[in-house]
C-alpha cells in the first residue's frame, strides 16, 4: 500500500464573482509524478497557490493534509518549512546574482549572519551535480540559457530539502532537448531521492512520457484521476476529459457579413523577443482577414499570439520584425503605434489595467486619447465635443458611470473594459486586433462584449480575435487560426472546428518536442 | 449635479489645501499681529516666491510624466545668473540680448537633461543629479568663485521693477497707484465674464454645467480676492513686474496642461506610459520636452533671482529644487505621476512661501524652519498616499499597490 504524500480535500475557493475552485479532491502518492491538465483558468494554478499558502489557511473551504498532517499554511514560508516547494512558470531568479547566490537566496549559508561563502560555493556546485549542471557557480544567472535556469530553480528546490516539488509548465519557454532535460531529471530525482512531483503541463505528450498518475480539473472540479503506470493513457481521452464540456456559454448570434474583400493581410510575418534578441518569438506568420470577418487565434499562453498582434500594431513589440502588413490591398509602413492608428488599426490590450487604461484618468480622457485629433483643432482641444463624444459611446456601450468625469480606476472591471472598447471604435479602426477582450469579466458584460463585437463587424468592419477560451473562440469566430510556439500550424473553419480537433491540432505540433 | 459632485471628488484634495493654506493665512495673521498682510509683506511675498513658483510649475510637468523629478534646477538657475552676469556686468552686453541668449542657454542645458533620461533611459534621478554638480561646478567656473554685481537697472527693470502709474494724480480710494487698482478690477470683471460666457454656452448647446449657485459662490469668492490683492499691492508701490511674469506663467501652463493634446498626452504618459504608448502618445517625447521644458524655466527663475539679488553670485539657488518638488507635491501632484494641477502646485508653492514668511516674521529660527517645513511636506505626501482620492476615508490601505494586487488576484483566478 502507497503512502499518501498529500490530500488535498473538498478545496473551494472563490474570488470576488467567481468560483475559482469548486470541491477539488486530489490525492498524491509519495515517490510519484502526478501531473495535473486542464485548460486556461481550469484553477490549476489557484489549486497550488492553496497548496504553497500563496492563499493563507481560512481564506478556502476544505482540508490540506500533508504527510497525514493538516496543513494550517499562513505563507509560503510555512510550506516551505513542510519541503512543498513551487517552481512557478516565471522563474524566480535574480539575474544579476550568481548561481550560488541564487540558489541559496533566502536560505543562505551563514554563520552568525554572515554568509559563509565557501560552503554556499561547494554546495552548489553538490546540487548542480545532481541535476546534471556543469556551470561555475560565480557565474551570473543572466548569462546562462533558459534551459539551465530551470536546473538552477530545481537546484534550489533540492537545497531547501524538498520533498514535494510543484512545477507549473516547467517546459513552456524550453526548447525540445532542455524540456527532455527537464523531465528525465524529474525521474531520476524520483528514482533515485524518492522525491515527489506534481507537474502541471499544457503539452500531453511529456505528461505521458513522466506521469505515473494524472488528475484533469475542469472549471475549477475535478473531473478524474487517471493511471498512467500500468497503461499508458492515449491523449485523445486526456484531452476528452479536459474539453469534454457541453457549449454552456451563449453567443448572440449574427448575420452573415463576411465579403470577398481582404481587409488584413499578413505575410512572412516574423518577430524576435524584445530583450533576448535570438530567440524568435512569431515565427512566419501569414494570415488574412475579410471585411465583416471575425477571425480568431487561438494557443496557449506563450504561443506568441499577443505579440503577434502588438508587433502589427506598429511593432509595438519586439525587434527585427519582418514581413509585411497589407489593408484592402495595399501595403502598409507600420513603424509606431501612430502609423498604425492613423492607418485605422486598432489593437485593445488582454492587460486592461496594465497597459490599456490610464487609471487616475476619466472615461472622457481614456476615450479619447488615440485619436486627440479628432476632437481637437491645432492642438486645442474642444472639450465640449470630446464631453459630446464621449457621452456617445457611454449610451451607445452602456457603460455604467455616475459621469463621464468619473475616474477609470472607480469602474467594475467589465465597465472598464468597455471604456477601453470604446476608446478604440473611437479610433475608427476598419481593422480590430481584440487581445482577450472579454478577460476577468463576467458572464453578462462577456455577452456584452460579443455584441458589441457583432455590431462592428456587421457595419463592415474586421477583427482578429484572440482568446485562450476555446469555447468563445468556437462561439464567436468565423474562421480559425491555431497558434503554437510563434507560428500558424492549423487553420479552421469555425463550423467544421470542435475543440478536439484544434486542443489535438496543438498536441500534435507540439510532439516532436521531446523526441520521446 | 453628479458631473458636478465627481469634479469636486477629484478636485477634494485641491480644495483641502486651498482651505489649508487660507487657515495658514489666518493664522499667520493673528500670530504676527497683522505684518503678514501689510501692503509691503504682501509685496515681498511675491518677490520671494516668484522662482519657486516658475520652477514648481516646471518640476511639475516633470512630475506628471511619472513622478520624475529635476535635482538640477538650482544649479541652472544659479549657472544662468552667472551666465547673464558674465554677459552684461563684465562684457557689457545689452540686457535685452542676454537674457533671450540666457534663455537659450536654458534650452541646450534642458536637451541635453531631456535626451539621457527620455531616449537613453537613463533614471531622471541619476541624470540630474549629475546636472545638479556639472551646472554648479560650471556657475563656479564661470564666475571663478567671485560674485558679480550690480546689474544696470535696464536688467533690473523685468523683474524686480513695478509696473509705471499710468495716473499718478488719480490716487483713486486713496491709494498711491491707481493702475494696480484698475487692474485687479480689470481682471476680475474679466475672469467674470469669461465663466459665464462659457456657461452659457455650455447651456446652450445643451452640455452638462454646474448649477447657476456654484458659478456665483465661485465668482463671489474669487473676484473680491483678485482686487482686494490688487487693492493692498495699489497701496505699496503697484503691480511688480515680476507678478506679470508669473501670472503668463501660470496662465499659460495651466491652458496648456488642461486644453492642449500635448497636455493630456503627459497626464496619460504619466499615469500609465505603457498605456499611453499604445494609444499612440510618443512617449519618449514627452519625456524629452518635459525636461527641456524645465530648464528653460529654471533659466526664467535665474534671470528673476539674479535680478532680486542684484548680483550673480556661485552660491545662488542652493535648494530650489526642493522648494519646487515640494510645492507640487503639497499641491497635491502624486508621486507617481499623472496627477496634479498647475492651480494646485501654485497653492501649495504659497503655502511653503507663507509658512516661510509667516515664521521668519515671527522671529523663529531657520533651523526650526526646516524642520517645520519637512515635516508638513512629508504630511501631505503621507495624506496623498494614504486617502488616494478614496472617499469616504476609510482605513488607508497602499495606494496604488492596491491596485496591482487586485490585479494578481484576477489573474491567478484564470
Amino acid at each position: 500500500m502507497t503512502k499518501k504524500l498529500l490530500e488535498m480535500r473538498s478545496i473551494t475557493k472563490e474570488f470576488p464573482g467567481v468560483k475559482a475552485l469548486d470541491n477539488v479532491n486530489i490525492a498524491v502518492n509519495e515517490g510519484e509524478i502526478h501531473a495535473i491538465v486542464g485548460e486556461n483558468g481550469a484553477g490549476k494554478t489557484t489549486l497550488m497557490n492553496v497548496l504553497s499558502g500563496v492563499h493563507p489557511y481560512g481564506t478556502y473551504s476544505g482540508d490540506v493534509f500533508f504527510d497525514g498532517q493538516l496543513c494550517r499554511h499562513q505563507g509560503i514560508k510555512d510550506s516551505e518549512r513542510l519541503g512543498i516547494v513551487i517552481i512557478h512558470q516565471e522563474l524566480a531568479l535574480v539575474p544579476y546574482l550568481s548561481i550560488g547566490e541564487n540558489m541559496f537566496l533566502g536560505n543562505e549559508q551563514h554563520k552568525r549572519g554572515r554568509i559563509d561563502w565557501h560552503q554556499t560555493h561547494q554546495k552548489a556546485e553538490e546540487y548542480m551535480r545532481i541535476v546534471g549542471l556543469q556551470e561555475n557557480p560565480h557565474t551570473l544567472v543572466k548569462d546562462i540559457s533558459v534551459g539551465k535556469q530551470q536546473l538552477i530553480e530545481i537546484a534550489k528546490a533540492l537545497a531547501k530539502s524538498v520533498r514535494l516539488l510543484i512545477l507549473d509548465e516547467p517546459t513552456s519557454s524550453l526548447n525540445e532537448s532542455d524540456s527532455k532535460n527537464v523531465l528525465d531529471l524529474l525521474l531520476r530525482l524520483k528514482k533515485e531521492q524518492g522525491i515527489t512531483s506534481i507537474i502541471i503541463s499544457h503539452k500531453l505528450n511529456e505528461i505521458s512520457y513522466c506521469a505515473d498518475r494524472i488528475t484533469i480539473l475542469r472549471d475549477g472540479a475535478t473531473v478524474e484521476t487517471l493511471d498512467n503506470q500500468s497503461a499508458e493513457i492515449p491523449e485523445a481521452r486526456i484531452v476528452k476529459g479536459m474539453v469534454g464540456r457541453e457549449m454552456t456559454e451563449r453567443f448572440p448570434s449574427r448575420s452573415r457579413v463576411i465579403q470577398d474583400e481582404i481587409a488584413l493581410e499578413v505575410k512572412d510575418f516574423t518577430v524576435y523577443h524584445d530583450l533576448f534578441t535570438d530567440r524568435k518569438v512569431v515565427d512566419n506568420v501569414s494570415l488574412r482577414v475579410h471585411k465583416g470577418e471575425v477571425v480568431g487565434i487561438y494557443g496557449l499562453i506563450g504561443s506568441g499570439r499577443s505579440e503577434l498582434a502588438l508587433s502589427i500594431f506598429g511593432q509595438a513589440y519586439g525587434t527585427k520584425a519582418s514581413g509585411t502588413v497589407y489593408k484592402y490591398g495595399e501595403p502598409l509602413e507600420l513603424n509606431s503605434v501612430p502609423d498604425a492608428i492613423r492607418a485605422n488599426i486598432a489593437y485593445v490590450t488582454e492587460d486592461r489595467k496594465g497597459s490599456g487604461l490610464i487609471l487616475s484618468n476619466s472615461v472622457v480622457h481614456n476615450i479619447t486619447l488615440p485619436r486627440m485629433d479628432f476632437v481637437s483643432q491645432r492642438g486645442r482641444i474642444d472639450k465640449d465635443l470630446e464631453r459630446k463624444t464621449a457621452e456617445h459611446y457611454r449610451a451607445s456601450l452602456d457603460i455604467k458611470t455616475p459621469t463621464v468625469d468619473q475616474l477609470v480606476e472607480n469602474l467594475s472591471g467589465g465597465n472598464q473594459q468597455k471604456v477601453l472598447l470604446g476608446r478604440w471604435i473611437f479610433s475608427q479602426p476598419d481593422v480590430l486586433l481584440l487581445d482577450e477582450p472579454t478577460r476577468g469579466v463576467d458572464v453578462g458584460a462577456k455577452y456584452e462584449i460579443y455584441q458589441i463585437i457583432n455590431e462592428l463587424v456587421e457595419a463592415g468592419k474586421s477583427a482578429l480575435f484572440i482568446s485562450s477560451e476555446l469555447t468563445e473562440i468556437l462561439g464567436m469566430c468565423d474562421r480559425i487560426y491555431v497558434m503554437n510556439q510563434g507560428r500558424i500550424i492549423g487553420e479552421f473553419l469555425a463550423s467544421e472546428a470542435t475543440q478536439e480537433i484544434v486542443m489535438n491540432c496543438i498536441m500534435q505540433d507540439s510532439k516532436g518536442e521531446i523526441g520521446a | 449635479m453628479n458631473s458636478m459632485r465627481t469634479t469636486f471628488r477629484n478636485n477634494l484634495k485641491q480644495y483641502m489645501m486651498l482651505v489649508a493654506l487660507v487657515a495658514l493665512v489666518i493664522a499667520f495673521q493673528v500670530l504676527t499681529k497683522g505684518v503678514l498682510l501689510k501692503p509691503m509683506n504682501v509685496s515681498n511675498l511675491i518677490f520671494q516666491n516668484a522662482y519657486v513658483v516658475i520652477l514648481a510649475v516646471g518640476m511639475l510637468l516633470c512630475i506628471l510624466t511619472g513622478g520624475n523629478i529635476d535635482l538640477s534646477v538650482g544649479s541652472v538657475v544659479a549657472l544662468i545668473g552667472a551666465c547673464a552676469g558674465t554677459f552684461i556686468i563684465t562684457w557689457g552686453w545689452n540686457p535685452h540680448l542676454a537674457i533671450l541668449i540666457c534663455l537659450g542657454i536654458g534650452l541646450l542645458i534642458g536637451m541635453w537633461q531631456g535626451f539621457w533620461i527620455a531616449y537613453v533611459r537613463i533614471p531622471a534621478f541619476i541624470v540630474t543629479l549629475s546636472g545638479m554638480l556639472v551646472f554648479r561646478g560650471l556657475t563656479l567656473i564661470v564666475l571663478s568663485g567671485l560674485t558679480l554685481a550690480p546689474f544696470p537697472p535696464a536688467y533690473l527693470a523685468y523683474s524686480t521693477g513695478y509696473v509705471p502709474d499710468l495716473f499718478p494724480a488719480l490716487q483713486l480710494l486713496g491709494v498711491r497707484n491707481t493702475t494696480s487698482l484698475l487692474a485687479g478690477i480689470f481682471i476680475a470683471i474679466i475672469f467674470c465674464v469669461t465663466q459665464i460666457m462659457g456657461y452659457l454656452g455650455r447651456k446652450n448647446k445643451g452640455y452638462a454645467v454646474e448649477s447657476i449657485w456654484a458659478l456665483i459662490l465661485k465668482m463671489a469668492v474669487i473676484s473680491p480676492a483678485v482686487i482686494w490683492l490688487f487693492y493692498i499691492l495699489a497701496s505699496y508701490r503697484g503691480i511688480p513686474m515680476v507678478l506679470i511674469i508669473v501670472g503668463i506663467v501660470l496662465l499659460a501652463y495651466s491652458y496648456f496642461t488642461s486644453h492642449t493634446v500635448m497636455g493630456r498626452h503627459l497626464y496619460a504618459l504619466g499615469g500609465n506610459e505603457k498605456a499611453a504608448r499604445l494609444s499612440g502618445v510618443k512617449t519618449k517625447r514627452m519625456l524629452f520636452l518635459a525636461y527641456v521644458n524645465m530648464a528653460f524655466l529654471a533659466a526664467v527663475a535665474g534671470i528673476v533671482f539674479a535680478a532680486r539679488l542684484n548680483s550673480a553670485s556661485p552660491q545662488a539657488g542652493q535648494s530650489f529644487e526642493l522648494d519646487a518638488i515640494g510645492a507640487c507635491f503639497l499641491g497635491g501632484a502624486s508621486a507617481y505621476g499623472g496627477v496634479g494641477t498647475v492651480g494646485g502646485t501654485l497653492i501649495g508653492a504659497l503655502f511653503m512661501g507663507v509658512l516661510n514668511n509667516g515664521m521668519s516674521i515671527m522671529g523663529i529660527s531657520s533651523n526650526v524652519q526646516q524642520v517645520v517645513k519637512g515635516l508638513v511636506l512629508l504630511l501631505a505626501v503621507a495624506a496623498d498616499v494614504i486617502s488616494k482620492n478614496k472617499l469616504p476615508f476609510n482605513i488607508p490601505r497602499f495606494g496604488r499597490r492596491d491596485l496591482k494586487g487586485q490585479q494578481t488576484v484576477e489573474s491567478s483566478s484564470n
